[in-house]
């Protein structure tokens, strides 16, 4: 059908625009990012230097770059843990048990997800507000008369900071995977359960034992979700919540990245973290995969 | 004996029932507390803010959202921002379609190629690059300052909506094609043989039956893009050329010197309300379209 030519022609046709967009706005991007890394540029003047690897000398022994280095470590961490932990509770329960209003949970529990993080940063601004807050005034109830003298500065202090993004992080994505896992439980074969109780296995060994082997693979590919996504929302949310305050407390990664960028004006540095992250993230994916293998049980 | 044993079960299976519902009702309090709160704190008086933070308005004070709306210039950003969203949905749509086809159902000469690239795409994030993506369009105002004397690239609402189409591009195809490769060959062979052309088989059998994929794209794109601020704020630097999240984020930054509790709070119900009633309308859709893509944040 057609001759060969009006085949080659519209596919081209189709395939270019798509291409075209994709190659200026996200391929060649991404390789200036690789290229900048390696110049001295104040971005004001077009005189760019060659200066090799030395901004990822700069880089390395910056405390700063370390500062932002550990938070992003530490949500990794905690925001992976506690919201894996619920997600797939949640999402148990709701797929296990006959429940009323199963519907209405699953609506509720996914809306901080319809929301932006600058939506979701200004609710928890208010919430953590030493004196208006919602949360000073809910521990004032069991603090007392100390709770007014000094209030807790949930985004003022330098060491708090980082533990209050962490409990809005959480709090954004938990009905995100847990309608994810909710999905992969629902085709785990009723009868497998059906057995279990007939042997008498309870409702937590039934999940340890055929749920959690079951959704392996898709906890395997949200756990790779969670490294990826987590450098990039903490970057979101410190930006709209504290700019990466109180005195550089709370920077993340990228947060870094983007201040040294534009409020200093040295884009080959920032791009000189942006290429480490970029590496960092993807080495630690490959490696939580590698550990994460299993056989796969087919079902 | 028997009798007797079957109803303790029953018993506690009650019992762990109720159990079951304190943490269900326990997150959703969690979850509905401060997007409530939101919405009583932006009817309330800015006198009424130093009080007790629990407590209900006292009246219906709309004034916030007059000053949110006017002084504040949340109806110019919330145009710019459905100026921008409808614009970039619209070619995301119209671009991702073809090409998404084309990968799915028609080998050639560089079609494994181009279904690598726009794999590999998925795994890059807008935050990595919006620097560059930034200085490209600097240096290509300067080129355009110098040879025609003004600039188009930045402070452009368009070019935003062509940047947020493009970097949407890699999960669009992700998901159009991995629908499109699930349909019978059958279809375009009858076409073919009624003697309709590639485009038109396109058109008039195939991405009608995608519809529903189309649909979940759509969804997906509209939050995404109606939320997304850090591109807007780095491509956008002109006051008047802000997206309704970048207002937003003025505003809080002003409401810390001023004092204008009312109007960030109004300012915040004016940015989620469009999500939130859409969501209610949709999120069966939105939920089970989810699934289908699995992947994406």
């Amino acid at each position: 059908m057609g001759s060969n030519k009006g085949r080659g022609r519209f596919i081209f046709c189709c395939l270019a625009p798509a291409a075209i967009l994709f190659v200026i706005f996200m391929i060649y991007p991404t390789i200036e990012v690789f290229r900048m890394s390696m110049y001295k540029w104040g971005g004001y003047t077009a005189n760019k230097t060659f200066v090799g690897l030395q901004n990822f000398q700069t880089l390395f022994k910056s405390d700063k770059f370390y500062q932002s280095f550990q938070n992003t470590i530490l949500l990794i961490i905690i925001v992976t843990i506690f919201t894996f932990a619920f997600a797939l509770v949640f999402a148990a329960i709701l797929t296990r048990e006959k429940i009323k209003g199963q519907n209405f949970f699953r609506i509720i529990f996914y809306i901080p997800n319809i929301l932006s993080v600058v939506v979701i940063s200004a609710i928890f601004s208010a919430i953590y507000d030493p004196n208006q807050g919602l949360m000073n005034s809910f521990l004032n109830l069991f603090r007392g008369p100390a709770g007014a003298e000094d209030p807790i500065l949930w985004l003022g202090s330098q060491k708090l900071v980082i533990y209050s993004i962490v409990i809005a992080m959480i709090w954004q994505a938990i009905g995100y995977y847990m309608v994810m896992y909710m999905a992969s439980m629902a085709n785990v074969p009723e009868s497998l359960y059906e057995s279990a109780g007939l042997e008498g296995a309870g409702r937590v060994k039934q999940f340890f034992s055929i749920t959690l082997p079951l959704i392996w693979t898709n906890i395997r590919t949200t756990l790779t979700f969670f490294i990826i996504s987590t450098i990039n929302m903490s970057f979101l949310f410190v930006k709209a919540m504290t700019n990466g305050g109180p005195d550089g407390a709370s920077h993340v990664f990228l947060s870094y990245m983007y201040q040294e960028a534009y409020t200093n004006s040295s884009y080959g540095y920032g791009m000189a973290i942006g290429a480490v992250v970029f590496i960092f993230s993807f080495a630690l994916a490959g490696v939580l995969n590698a550990v994460t293998k299993r056989e796969e049980i087919e079902f | 004996m028997r009798r007797k044993n079957k109803g303790a079960i029953r018993e506690t299976s009650k019992f762990a029932k109720i159990l079951i519902y304190i943490p269900l009702v326990l997150l959703s309090v969690i979850i509905i507390v401060p997007v409530f709160w939101v919405f009583m704190a932006s009817i309330k008086e800015n006198s009424e803010f130093y009080r007790n933070p629990w407590a209900l308005p006292e009246g219906i004070y709309l004034q916030n959202f007059a000053d949110a709306w006017e002084s504040a210039n949340m109806a110019s950003y919330m145009l710019n921002s459905v100026v921008v969203t409808v614009i970039a949905i619209f070619l995301l749509i119209i671009i991702a379609l073809p090409a998404s086809y084309v990968l799915a159902r028609f080998k050639f000469k560089s079609s494994k190629f181009w279904n690598v690239l726009f794999m590999a795409g998925l795994f890059i994030n807008v935050n990595y690059i919006v620097v560059p993506i930034f200085l490209m369009l600097t240096d290509a105002d300067r080129f355009l300052n110098k040879t025609v004397g003004h600039t188009v690239f930045l402070n452009n609402l368009f070019v935003l909506a062509v940047v947020y189409a493009a970097t949407a591009l890699p999960f669009t195809i992700y998901l159009l094609s991995g629908y499109f490769k699930t349909l019978a060959k059958d279809y375009e062979e009858a076409a073919y043989v009624d003697g309709a052309g590639y485009f038109r088989t396109m058109v008039q059998i195939i991405i009608p039956m995608a519809k529903p994929s189309i649909v979940t794209v759509i969804l997906f794109n509209f939050l995404a893009f109606w939320n997304e601020y850090i591109i807007s704020m780095t491509l956008l630097t002109k006051p008047e050329l802000k997206t309704l999240p970048v207002g937003l984020m003025n505003l809080m930054a002003a409401q810390r010197s001023a004092v204008q509790y009312g109007r960030m709070y109004a300012g915040l119900v004016i940015v989620m309300l469009p999500t939130l009633i859409l969501y209610m309308c949709v999120q069966k859709k939105l939920t089970q379209g989810m699934t289908v893509g699995g992947l994406k944040g």
